[in-house]
């Protein structure tokens, strides 16, 4: 599970595939970042699928608004913590490895394939878990259609172009 | 009770709010925050085939994402039941632009008329929701990232793949809005 594996494994937004496993404590405080992260996607409506529309049909700066000024907070912060070589509570010295380049088509086309579904669903992956908290039960099937496509990918992956 | 509690938040707030996730994860365990790993991980929990790509330890790679995705559940939920989101306050011109597509029920954070149960198994259900889902899903995984992974954590790290993976997104976004939504709401 080390070197090839890193190579192989590039899932989605989770590059650390030779990391520790997680004490119990830890978990406790995975689940109430992600119960505030639930909470924050609801009271911001970046759920919405309105608010989508309105974002792809730029028709109101909010959205822009939410997401430049949670890149700039999440650049700073990033900045600073590197600058003064913070440990995280749990001992590990903090780093984001970097994406792989390779030629970068996979970005481009998957970006694009994401983004006709972020449209038509009006929402990405956080918000359709957060929709069904919500009361859009609907969702589900959205959430199990998303499993069905993350699973094609993997059986596709090796005839597409990286 | 509280308003911000209750009430919706202004941009100013929302947008630093959600950016602090990213050193929060780091501080407590260096994690990346990005919520799409977490299909890849479900998939190897529940069916990874023969597939080399689900071939990892998902407990120990993923299971706090998962709770995390629990978290994110339960705080939508939460944030259903302490505080109506009755009307989502759209500007004028794309209620407009939505009503041009036959959507005139503004209640709620998603359209009635399509985001149902009932409406899944019409030609517009269908394509939005199951079409849309199986897109994010794979979407995601090929581009190795979505929204939180590659717009926020991926560009908040200045890295040159996220960028690339932000353009798709809203080259992909515009499409289906301008293109593929006008006949598949409107018409179907």
């Amino acid at each position: 599970m080390t070197g090839q594996t890193l190579e192989l494994f590039q899932g989605c937004g989770e590059e650390q595939p030779d990391a520790r496993s997680v004490r119990p404590v830890f978990l406790a405080l995975y689940f109430l970042l992600g119960l505030a992260f639930g909470f924050v996607l609801s009271r911001s409506e970046v759920l919405s699928w309105f608010r989508i529309q309105e974002m792809f049909r730029f028709q109101s700066f909010r959205m822009y608004g939410i997401i430049g000024s949670a890149v700039v907070t999440a650049a700073l912060s990033l900045a600073l913590l590197k600058g003064f070589n913070v440990k995280a509570l749990s001992g590990d010295q903090i780093s984001v490895p970097a994406k792989t380049m390779e030629n970068g088509i996979r970005y481009l086309l998957g970006g694009s394939i994401f983004g006709v579904g972020w449209a038509l669903t009006g929402a990405c992956p956080g918000p359709l878990v957060a929709l069904i908290g919500n009361g859009v039960t609907v969702m589900i099937a959205a959430v199990l259609s998303a499993l069905i496509g993350t699973w094609v990918y993997a059986w596709l992956r090796r005839w597409l172009p990286h | 009770m509280v308003s911000w509690l209750k009430d919706q938040w202004p941009w100013y707030v929302a947008g630093p709010v959600i950016g602090s996730f990213v050193p929060a994860l780091l501080l407590v365990g260096n994690k990346v925050f990005g919520i799409s790993g977490n299909l890849s991980h479900l998939c190897a929990a529940i069916n990874p085939g023969k597939l080399e790509y689900f071939r990892y330890d998902w407990r120990r790679v993923g299971l706090w994402n998962l709770v995390f995705l629990l978290g994110v559940l339960s705080g939508g939920f939460l944030a259903g039941h302490i505080g109506a989101q009755h009307f989502i306050a759209i500007s004028a011109a794309t209620k407009e632009s939505l009503a041009k597509m036959g959507i005139h029920d503004f209640s709620g954070v998603a359209p009635h008329e399509i985001f149902t149960w009932q409406a899944l198994f019409t030609a517009r259900g269908l394509i939005l929701i199951v079409v849309g889902g199986f897109l994010v899903g794979f979407g995601t995984a090929y581009a190795a990232g979505c929204t939180s992974g590659h717009a926020i954590s991926g560009l908040a790290n200045f890295q040159l793949p996220s960028l690339i993976a932000v353009i798709g997104f809203f080259a992909g976004g515009l499409t289906a809005t301008y293109f593929i939504m006008p006949f598949v709401v409107g018409h179907l």
